[in-house]
């Protein structure tokens, strides 16, 4: 039977990761990095929590939840910002290619995930058959403590960890940075000309520098969720999937706005599960079409703003170009 | 006036000619250092011995005859992929779709050999999945070049969509056509009648790849350098403000270089199932459409560099099978190995183009004058 009421909060559990990678693409892109390193991020992101927290499980005689969580988060932001100065440092010191940088670093990315995940028992020798980090997933998931009281209310709307609150949080933060502030205004301003940012005495490097190193370090965030959240402190390798490219999906989906992309992720939840909510019978065939359903939606909504092509709802001017000041 | 002004430690030009012998340098260079911090971070990992690591990526690609073929068989395939998209990046549409364009051609070549087995001749039916694996590449490509012209859409983001597009549908087509049924997987297509499997030239099963290959980079080549096509898409790609004003119809130069990329996708498509796999898998591609970008773009798009930015990439992927079952390393391993020497490579390119002047000191500059 389809019920909505558990269908809603799978769906939202689901979304978050993509929601946290799609925010981070954002703040990238709205530097004019079109950063196709995303997929990679997440996985270093999640994997360096994973480790982190990973240690401190196996060493810690009694497990201390608030630092069993700060652990894994630190991690987690350490690796994704190590990844996100490799772009930087590539693409606007160095002026390399956005998109073959990218990609390298996806290559990279999901080889140190899916190293560093099969083999981190092997390397610290400890005697535990898998990477299953209850302790710290049960942190993670503390939810708000009245939630199983409210009812249906309380399971579709209170029933999730508290990163779930912190990721819509970050998405609106973003929002109203880009939309209301003028760091926002001189970064999309950097995104859309960076010459005339420069002439405006605006410092580009520096603005790139920091809206991708924090994007990733959101990004990388939302790789942490899946595994701690999700998947309830479970690594497996090549577990998170394509969801980094449904996250670079999702920027366009949202048309470059983090507070759309809070319902677009929640929709994009719904269809990547949907098929195990309709009742297909024996035909498993028709659920690989559902899951095509999130790109397909991107594709018609790209060629739409290309074909209405109004102003704002283009993607930045100069995303994917370097910027060198002597280039005329 | 006589206000010192403050001169910036370090000053970047771009460079106007670099001799092709520094350029080389340059490049080895990042390599080889890329290889001296692979070998620390392999130390510091996985505490083996590097040089030990890399001697056996080295047998592991050229150990045995037969190493030495599938390393060939699999530079082929990389490098007709990296072809089919040199002229579109020359062009600067950033085609990141050539894994979907691909798995067009595998699914139209599957689509032949199973539905059409047994009912028609074999030369037919070879010639049918042919003709078809080749226009679904090119339909793939040609939906965003399409779009690209006529309303200016985005090509990255599109062609990359399109991938999951064509994954996801050779998925559908799996389940359907599984078997044996309930395995959630194609076996060996017509393992028996053998119908619509390429011949094995010279009784080498690979030889036909390679040759196929061989032809490709070389009509590439001709193509992109003595032809009027190669030569407006070039304009193209340098201005395309200069290619309105001489007469070249963009849009038209767009779309059908983009159908040749596909033609060539989806032949690499029907090489794969018709003459090497003989089976359809949804990681039948094996992300070698975004290997191709790295390729072509490491070689400066052109056909005959890409042989050797390929051979680098298929090398390190076979390496890192071999040492995954030589040391009982996580096979993974050897994509870090990659992206270490692709961020070298990639960051070579800057020293490459670019000229970095540091400060003179002033007494030297009072000295001079």
């Amino acid at each position: 039977m389809f019920s909505l009421v558990t269908f809603i909060p799978r769906a939202i559990v689901q979304s978050i990761p993509l929601l946290l990678g799609c925010v981070g693409e954002t703040l990238n892109e709205k530097s004019g990095s079109l950063n196709l390193g995303i997929p990679g991020v997440m996985y270093v992101g999640a994997i360096s929590g994973v480790i982190g927290s990973f240690m401190y499980e196996n060493s810690a005689t009694n497990f201390n939840p608030v630092i069993g969580l700060i652990i894994p988060i630190f991690a987690c932001m350490l690796g994704s910002l190590m990844m996100g100065l490799i772009f930087c440092f590539l693409t606007v010191t160095l002026r390399a290619n956005q998109n073959v940088t990218g990609l390298a670093m996806t290559t990279f990315g999901v080889g140190f995930g899916n190293f560093f995940g099969g083999s981190i028992i092997k390397l610290t020798g400890a005697e535990v058959p898998s990477i299953a980090l209850s302790a710290t997933s049960k942190a993670f998931k503390t939810a708000l403590p009245f939630a199983g009281k409210a009812g249906v209310v309380g399971e579709v709307l209170l029933s999730y960890s508290f990163m779930t609150y912190v990721a819509i949080a970050i998405a609106l933060i973003t929002h109203y940075v880009l939309k209301r502030t003028r760091t926002g205004l001189e970064l999309r301003a950097v995104g859309e000309n960076p010459a005339t940012a420069d002439a405006a005495g605006i410092n580009i490097n520096r603005y790139k520098y920091f809206s991708i190193c924090i994007g990733c370090m959101i990004a990388g965030i939302g790789g942490l969720y899946y595994v701690l959240d999700y998947a309830s402190g479970v690594w497996s390798n090549d577990a998170f999937g394509d969801r980094g490219w449904l996250a670079i999906a999702l920027v366009i989906f949202s048309i470059w706005r983090p507070n759309w992309a809070i319902w677009e992720s929640m929709l994009f939840g719904g269809l990547y599960i949907l098929y195990l909510y309709i009742p297909t019978g024996t035909n498993f065939a028709v659920k690989e079409i559902y899951k095509m359903f999130p790109y397909i939606v991107t594709i018609i909504v790209l060629i739409a703003i290309s074909i209405k092509n109004r102003h704002e709802n283009q993607p930045p001017e100069a995303l994917g170009l370097p910027y060198f000041r002597e280039d005329r | 006036m006589d206000k010192q002004k403050k001169e910036p430690l370090i000053h970047i030009t771009k460079r106007k000619m670099i001799s092709k012998k520094s350029e080389w340098a340059i490049r080895l260079g990042s390599i080889v250092i890329a290889l001296i911090v692979c070998a620390i971070i392999t130390t510091i990992t996985t505490h083996l011995n590097p040089f030990a690591v890399y001697a056996s990526m080295w047998e592991g690609s050229f150990g045995t005859e037969r190493k030495i073929w599938s390393l060939l068989k699999e530079l082929s395939i990389l490098l007709m992929i990296s072809v089919a998209l040199a002229p579109a990046f020359k062009m600067k549409f950033w085609n990141l779709g050539g894994g979907g364009q691909t798995m067009a051609g595998v699914l139209a070549t599957a689509a032949c050999m199973i539905t059409m087995a047994g009912k028609i001749p074999n030369g037919l039916l070879i010639f049918i999945s042919f003709v078809s694996a080749l226009c679904a590449g090119a339909l793939w490509a040609f939906i965003p070049a399409f779009c690209k012209a006529k309303w200016n859409t985005n090509e990255t983001l599109f062609t990359l969509m399109m991938n999951y597009v064509a994954t996801q549908l050779v998925a559908y087509y799996i389940i359907i056509w599984e078997s044996p049924k309930g395995s959630g997987k194609i076996g060996i297509i017509n393992s028996i009648s053998e119908a619509g499997w390429l011949p094995v030239i010279g009784g080498k099963q690979y030889l036909l790849v390679v040759i196929s290959a061989v032809i490709v980079t070389v009509f590439m080549y001709i193509y992109l350098r003595y032809t009027k096509h190669g030569y407006e898409l070039s304009v193209v790609g340098e201005s395309q403000n200069t290619a309105k004003y001489v007469g070249i119809n963009v849009g038209k130069v767009i779309v059908r270089t983009l159908i040749l990329t596909g033609l060539i996708c989806g032949f690499v498509g029907w090489l794969l199932v018709a003459g090497t796999d003989h089976t359809m898998t949804t990681t039948i591609e094996g992300g070698r459409g975004f290997l191709g970008v790295m390729v072509a773009w490491l070689a400066h798009f052109n056909p005959i560099g890409m042989v050797l930015s390929g051979l680098l990439l298929v090398f390190m992927s076979r390496g890192a099978g071999e040492i995954s079952t030589a040391f009982g390393l996580n096979k993974s391993f050897g994509d870090i190995l990659t992206g270490i020497i692709l961020f070298f490579v990639i960051g070579s390119e800057f020293f490459i183009n670019y000229q970095i002047h540091f400060r003179k000191s002033h007494r030297k500059e009072a000295a001079d004058v």
